[in-house]
């Protein structure tokens, strides 16, 4: 059983490191765990995407066309990745800056205030964490006291961000089951 | 202890430690990049050396420097800059020190691009410099693997006093996967005492060393030659690697295909397996000396008609395949380059084709 998941958003909202925790929580699950980002000419503001492929045996292409679920942090990423997601995915996005949808049918679309929701809780900064905690709440695809347990290791090295951090998880959570 | 979560340049510079060197010099190049970064504040943290030459020619004969003083000595880059050191590789080879260069190709030629490719095979394979010399060339497909083949470059540089290439491409470099540094791939640094220059205090001798690739004398030239001729073929005898997979099936096509490249292939095989087509694989895990054995006896399987060699270049692996199937099928190719990485459907639409 094999699950990917694309992240993508501007440069800078932490794209990369929201796929790692997650991939980290894979790992520590017992799956096998590829984290590929994109590496082209990039800069702040530019596109950032990065996938993530789990599986409970080893992992063949680390190039997946089509993903299971996106997390889509702004509209370009929307626009560009909502049609080649797999049918029965999530696709989360950022409605404090997306106004459109997916425009699918059939997906599971997951709407979520990410960045505002941050804001609300102290520092935009935590957006891709609320994003995190939203979509691995409603994917299921990895346990979420691990996740938990991830986020904490994965900011071990800035102890004093864990607090706003597991408020940001938490808050996705929410977000994703009310 | 548990797997860590690294990506493929950090842990590439990781194994470099956990291999016992601790000489690293380097310039930086995307997308090897991160190498240079991780072991910029890894290498003082346990005692060794990290250096940014001011060009990849001076790294490279750095490297030849601290080599031939007898010191485990490594460096990592991207094809331009594998390009700029080859001169010096030459000259290691010749004056036969050991030493390890790692290359996370980027598509070429010229400055090419920063995507992942396997263009770089003729160079690493078939020479670079100049002259009569070998690398020992491996292919990793993973995270895990890469840092397998740099840990064990060390000793098989040392046993040959010859340089060893770690061959992989952008993804391996820029991919994260969990890793484990193996125990039982920690290698002691080999006795250098009876050709290095590594001081005659420290070794107690009257023997002088002299370390060179200059033989001017003719005969003295080729009886060099003859010494590493000698050694590639002992090469070839006993550190051929590679994994056959899905080879047990009457396949009826058989692909050739390393690295990243060789995964792709791995889920196109999984998935024509489903439709109810089997075609086997030989993934050539040293490219120098290169499989030739598995792949002469896998492609002349009775059920096996074609041979195909994909790969991310134009072309380069298939003439090693041709030469290795020596006639017993047809051999194709089938790649892109220039950072387009073939998919599995797309490798599956080449199979399909060429059955009909």
């Amino acid at each position: 059983m094999q699950s990917e998941v694309m992240f993508a958003g501007f440069g800078g909202q932490g794209i990369l490191f929201s796929a790692k925790i997650l991939a980290h929580a894979a790992m520590e699950q017992g799956y096998e765990v590829v984290w590929i980002p994109s590496y082209g000419p990039e800069m702040r503001g530019g596109t950032a995407y990065c996938m993530v492929v789990i599986s409970d045996r080893p992992i063949g292409s680390p190039i997946v066309r089509n993903p299971q679920h996106l997390v889509a942090m702004n509209r370009p990423s929307l626009e560009k990745f909502a049609p080649v997601v797999k049918p029965g995915g999530v696709i989360m996005i950022n409605s404090s800056l997306v106004q459109i949808g997916s425009g699918r049918k059939d997906v599971d679309e997951l709407r979520v205030p990410v960045t505002d929701i941050a804001n609300e809780i102290g520092s935009v900064k935590a957006a891709n964490i609320v994003a995190l905690g939203a979509f691995a709440a409603r994917s299921m695809m990895v346990d979420f006291e691990i996740l938990t347990e991830s986020v904490k290791a994965e900011f071990a090295g800035k102890a004093k961000l864990i607090p706003l951090n597991m408020k940001a998880l938490e808050r996705g959570r929410q977000a994703a089951s009310g | 202890m548990g797997k860590i979560l690294m990506k493929g340049n950090e842990a590439i510079g990781e194994a470099g430690i956990r291999a016992g060197c601790l000489n690293y010099f380097a310039y930086p190049i995307t997308p090897q990049s991160e190498v240079a970064e991780y072991l910029s504040h890894r290498m003082p943290e346990v005692g060794g050396v990290f250096l940014q030459g001011e060009s990849e020619v001076a790294v490279g004969y750095m490297i030849f420097g601290a080599a031939a003083c007898g010191e485990r000595v490594f460096t990592t880059s991207s094809s331009p800059g594998i390009s700029l050191m080859s001169e010096a590789i030459s000259y290691i080879a010749g004056a036969q020190c050991p030493a390890v260069f790692v290359n996370i190709m980027r598509g070429g030629p010229g400055l090419g691009g920063i995507l992942p490719s396997q263009a770089d095979y003729f160079q690493a394979t078939k020479g670079g410099g100049h002259g009569d010399y070998r690398l020992l060339v491996m292919a990793p497909a993973s995270v895990q693997e890469a840092v397998e083949m740099v840990m064990m470059a060390f000793p098989l540089a040392e046993k040959y006093r010859n340089p060893v290439m770690i061959l992989g491409d952008g993804l391996i470099g820029q991919m994260m996967e969990p890793v484990e540094f193996p125990e039982n791939l920690k290698s002691e640094p080999s006795k250098k005492d009876d050709w290095a220059t590594n001081g005659m205090d420290t070794r107690k001798s009257k023997k002088r060393n002299l370390v060179k690739s200059l033989f001017l004398d003719p005969v003295k030239l080729n009886e060099n030659n003859l010494i590493l001729k000698e050694k590639y073929e002992r090469m070839k005898r006993e550190e051929v690697r590679f994994e056959p997979y899905n080879t047990d099936s009457d396949y009826r096509i058989l692909i050739v295909s390393y690295g990243t490249m060789s995964r792709v292939c791995r889920t196109a095989i999984d998935n024509l397996k489903a439709e109810g087509i089997d075609v086997g694989m030989i993934r050539p895990q040293t490219l120098f000396p290169f499989p030739e054995d598995a792949v002469f006896q896998a492609a002349s399987k009775k059920s096996c008609g074609m041979a195909l060699s994909i790969e991310m270049s134009m072309g380069q692996m298939v003439e090693d395949v041709e030469r290795c199937v020596h006639g017993k099928c047809p051999v194709k190719w089938y790649g892109k380059c220039g950072g387009e990485v073939p998919t599995p459907e797309e490798i599956m639409d080449v199979v399909r084709s060429n059955l009909s």
